[in-house]
């Protein structure tokens, strides 16, 4: 009974631990903007304009929901739901600590790389629906993007597995205690993340939603809260990619002296601020100029890596 | 590659700038002399309003939100009976200013005229007219044109020498 209990409670705190960061994202992400651009950002509601996350909150809530005439309505409200939901089904395997996570799974990496794989049905879902050029032109982007970048995001992470011998990602972050493997597989890292760049469709690679060129991309039709939940979808899938960097490549929970949650946090933290200092920098590439990237670049870089990993391995026996 | 990573570190340095923005109501900006705020209607160096009531302004006006009545005092000079600016429909073009022969008309850089009713934004004459002759502190018209008006005949003003007699033959 009560192991029911702690589990539920698991749930209950990951759960509000992660729609509480996507929404506080919000806030974060405009002041960390401005002040990267010599501004202040929403300071003005409450203390540090902190509750401009509820201000935003009240705000999308009481917009008009609108489904316009021409959709096709009940894949049109599906949508948002997806990519909110695939959001969040990545926290199921997230390992706070040694003993808090919702589920511990032996395939753990897989089922992350399946659920982020799955995400790509939102977006799609979502500019198929609308029944517009201009969300079906964002959703043919996406479609395309993702699966390309899903391709070397799993590939990126095996040289991980290879090291850890397992699947499992407390087993990987265990198989950390003594060198991050951000130093062995720093060219996995650098793969890994820009994947997962491409995966949230995050500036500078956001380009299913490209506003210069696209209006919104795949929600252009969107209002209310239909746009809010692809909105926190967003912030999730930052939110989880930035917490599994840490933990297949960081060490995760690991450190010295502070608590394994607060290293945990903290170093999740360092990855969304860095998710966010590129969106301040860097401009939107050409789409072809990403697909030429990803298979041109990036895939033989992950072989590479791979082959290289899998010589030393074997050669240290 | 390096010119992404040379970007990323400039945007970090930008932590420590200095932020440009001015925190308004907390922070009030530095208004340059000459911004096209609020209209006010000035007085000459005597203290007497410096309108004429010319309608110029009125004519100038490109949106008409200025409405004015001319009318004369005991000295024969003429002065607004009213005067009234709509700022509801003021675009602060300053063209009034420019019309003005008598430098009564001006803007000022004061730009704060929000209202919570828009009746209120209707100014009458007491609410247009200041106390100081505003950007021209010693100009007085009176002083330098050459008509005759009440307590002034041709030919007192400053720099004026005295009428000539037209039907006279005298040098």
């Amino acid at each position: 009974m009560s192991d029911v209990l702690f589990h539920l409670v698991t749930i209950v705190v990951i759960l509000g631990a992660a729609l509480a960061i996507a929404a506080g994202l919000i806030w974060v992400e405009r002041r960390m903007l401005a002040l990267w651009q010599d501004r202040y950002g929403p300071n003005r509601v409450g203390p540090f304009g902190l509750l401009q996350v509820v201000a935003d909150i009240i705000k999308i809530f009481t917009k008009e929901d609108w489904i316009p005439p021409f959709a096709d309505r009940a894949l049109f409200v599906l949508a948002p739901g997806i990519a909110f939901a695939i959001g969040l089904l990545g926290f199921a395997i997230l390992p706070v600590t040694a003993g808090f996570f919702v589920v511990r799974l032996n395939v753990g990496v897989l089922y992350f790389l399946a659920v982020t794989a799955l995400g790509a049905y939102g977006v799609v879902l979502a500019g198929w629906s609308s029944n517009s050029k201009y969300p079906l032109l964002g959703a043919l982007r996406a479609a395309a993007q993702m699966l390309t970048y899903d391709v070397f995001m799993g590939l990126s992470l095996m040289g991980v597995v290879m090291l850890a011998g397992s699947f499992d990602l407390v087993r990987i972050v265990e198989a950390q205690k003594n060198l991050w493997f951000c130093v062995p597989q720093a060219l996995g890292l650098a793969v890994f993340f820009i994947a997962g760049l491409a995966e949230a469709h995050r500036s500078p690679l956001d380009l299913p939603e490209a506003d210069s060129e696209l209006v919104a991309g795949y929600h252009s039709e969107y209002s209310g809260m239909k746009f809010g939940m692809f909105f926190v979808g967003e912030y999730l899938s930052i939110t989880v990619i930035s917490a599994l960097t840490a933990v297949l490549f960081f060490g995760g929970w690991l450190g010295p002296v502070l608590p394994p949650v607060v290293w945990f946090l903290l170093k999740t933290f360092f990855f969304i601020t860095f998710f966010i200092l590129l969106r301040a920098t860097l401009p939107r590439p050409r789409y072809d100029q990403l697909m030429a990237l990803g298979w041109k670049l990036l895939l033989p870089l992950t072989l590479l890596n791979l082959l290289v990993t899998g010589a030393v391995i074997l050669a240290a026996g | 590659m390096l010119s992404i990573l040379r970007g990323l570190w400039i945007m970090l340095t930008h932590t420590f700038r200095r932020r440009v923005t001015v925190q308004y109501p907390e922070q009030p900006p530095s208004m340059p002399p000459r911004y096209r705020g609020r209209i006010v209607l000035t007085r000459d160096p005597g203290g007497a309003e410096r309108c004429v009531a010319c309608y110029l302004c009125a004519a100038v006006c490109p949106v008409e939100c200025i409405a004015l009545q001319a009318a004369t005092d005991a000295r024969g000079r003429r002065y607004p009976e009213f005067f009234r600016i709509n700022f509801s429909r003021c675009i602060f073009c300053g063209f009034c200013e420019e019309a003005c022969p008598t430098d009564a008309i001006q803007l000022t850089p004061d730009f704060e005229l929000g209202e919570y009713v828009r009746q209120n934004l209707v100014y009458e004459k007491e609410h247009l007219l200041i106390s100081g002759p505003g950007k021209y502190p010693g100009y007085d018209f009176y002083k330098v044109a050459g008509m005759a008006v009440g307590g002034k005949d041709k030919g007192e003003a400053e720099n004026e020498a005295p009428p000539v007699d037209v039907l006279d033959l005298m040098p």
